[in-house]
């Protein structure tokens, strides 16, 4: 496959940046987005050029750091993966693709293709955890009785892995998917109880502060996560959100 | 409790409250409307009742009017905090992969209501308030007979108006077809009801709005 690349270069985060457009030829169907753009990064360094920055780690579908808007859309045109687990048999010969980083006031570019997304860990920072005695005396988990209907959703919950794509789908940035999940998959366990007012309502209150726009129930997020994490866990968030705030 | 309005979540549920509110008020509307449809006489009636009973003029009145202007500026208000949230636009976006139209343009189908609602305004409220509180006539007559029906029936005389309410109607049911079920969303509503709500939502973000087509184009086209 020959391809165009129209990319998103940006040098750091005070530069303007500017889309460059790129020839990359004979790549194989069966490899994956990102092998496809270490092709590119082969070629560029060949030719003294600097190679576009763009953020990976597993490489496995489960880290969540591959951070890519392609033709329009988080992850690319592909359902429920990360970049890595897109394969250039999506596209076809001849195709221009379009790779920008992901797009929020709160997921300032680094470089390139390179966003900082520590406002999701500020966010969990401020209440997505629970507090356990590790004195010795710790009560194994599992003596605790959970209804299994409330312990699979919660699992799902579980399964987000913070890769942004939510908010970068979102035509308001809203990072309520996110933030949804990570209060549900406390708030549906007993352990997460004892916390959950000061939980929600601290999560909630450093997501607004982050920069992050107001949901508007779109449902594009759900639609793009490579997790499938449902919008029910934003509704849930919304109960918990004003249940604590009128406890206050 | 204090602050929840400046919470993105607390105007979410604000947002979803006033529509709501909104909605049942425009189920209301269309059914005293459907009246003039079925006989003048008992829509002059309700008409002339909803005119001048103090709890409906004093109370439900104001407290709409505040919906309708909550609604709007709040929905200003979400959409210049949600446009701060994102500086840089993508260079290609495809919103259509992921969500529908009307998810994605409230804020165009609410402004074109808005358009509408200055327009009936001109058209029925103001002139129904200088008749009752300028010039002080509270009788509902004109030459003796109810006023009511034959207000309306001239209004629709007017093809470019009727055209003009047509194309309103559109977007509303274009703007409910998100609106309602996302109201629910909003208010933390989604769990196993939530598939017929959805169909119910359809029905009503249809039906209503269709339904007001029908009496605007009855009037129009029977003149009566």
């Amino acid at each position: 496959m020959n391809l165009t690349l129209k990319i998103w270069r940006q040098k750091n985060a005070s530069d303007k940046g500017k889309m460059v457009d790129y020839k990359v030829n004979d790549i194989s169907p069966d490899m994956s987005f990102l092998e496809m753009l270490d092709v590119l990064n082969e070629q560029l360094v060949n030719n003294d050029e600097s190679p576009v920055a763009f953020d990976h780690d597993c490489r496995e579908g489960i880290c969540g750091m591959c951070s890519l808007y392609i033709n329009g859309e988080a992850h690319g045109p592909d359902r429920g993966i990360t970049t890595c687990q897109l394969h250039m048999r999506m596209f076809k010969d001849g195709d221009t693709i379009t790779i920008e980083p992901f797009r929020a006031t709160a997921f300032p570019v680094v470089k390139d293709l390179i966003v900082d997304r520590s406002s999701f860990d500020r966010i969990q920072h401020a209440g997505g955890f629970i507090s356990v005695n590790t004195s010795g005396n710790t009560i194994d988990a599992n003596a605790i009785p959970v209804n299994k209907h409330d312990a699979d959703k919660a699992f799902e919950a579980a399964t987000c892995i913070g890769c942004g794509a939510c908010v970068a789908s979102c035509k308001n940035s809203s990072a309520m998917l996110f933030v949804g999940a990570k209060v549900s998959q406390f708030a549906l366990l007993p352990q997460g109880q004892v916390e959950a007012t000061d939980r929600v309502l601290n999560m909630v209150k450093q997501m607004d502060e982050e920069g992050f726009g107001n949901c508007t129930n779109t449902g594009a997020c759900e639609v793009e996560c490579p997790k499938g994490i449902s919008l029910e866990n934003i509704a849930r968030m919304n109960r918990e959100y004003l249940a604590a705030s009128i406890k206050g | 409790m204090s602050g929840i309005l400046n919470s993105s979540i607390g105007r979410k549920f604000a947002m979803a409250l006033s529509a709501l509110f909104l909605m049942i008020f425009l189920l209301q509307h269309f059914a005293i409307n459907l009246l003039s449809v079925f006989s003048a006489d008992t829509f002059n009636e309700v008409s002339h009742f909803m005119g001048t009973f103090w709890a409906v003029q004093y109370v439900m009145q104001p407290v709409l009017i505040f919906g309708v202007i909550f609604h709007f500026v709040m929905g200003f208000v979400l959409e210049l905090k949600n446009n701060k949230a994102r500086q840089v636009s993508y260079a290609k976006n495809n919103g259509a992969a992921n969500s529908s139209w009307m998810s994605r343009n409230m804020i165009w189908s609410g402004l074109a209501i808005l358009a509408f609602i200055v327009l009936h305004f001109i058209d029925f409220w103001i002139p129904e308030i200088n008749t009752k509180y300028i010039v002080g006539d509270m009788s509902g007559l004109h030459n003796g007979e109810f006023r009511y029906f034959h207000e309306l029936v001239e209004k629709f005389h007017s093809p470019l108006r009727v055209g003009a309410y047509v194309i309103a109607f559109i977007f509303l049911a274009l703007h409910l077809l998100h609106g309602f079920n996302s109201a629910f969303q909003s208010v933390g509503a989604n769990n196993k009801y939530t598939k017929g709500m959805k169909t119910f939502s359809k029905v009503y973000a249809i039906g209503i709005p269709l339904g007001f087509i029908f009496i605007a184009l009855f009037h129009h086209l029977t003149g009566h």
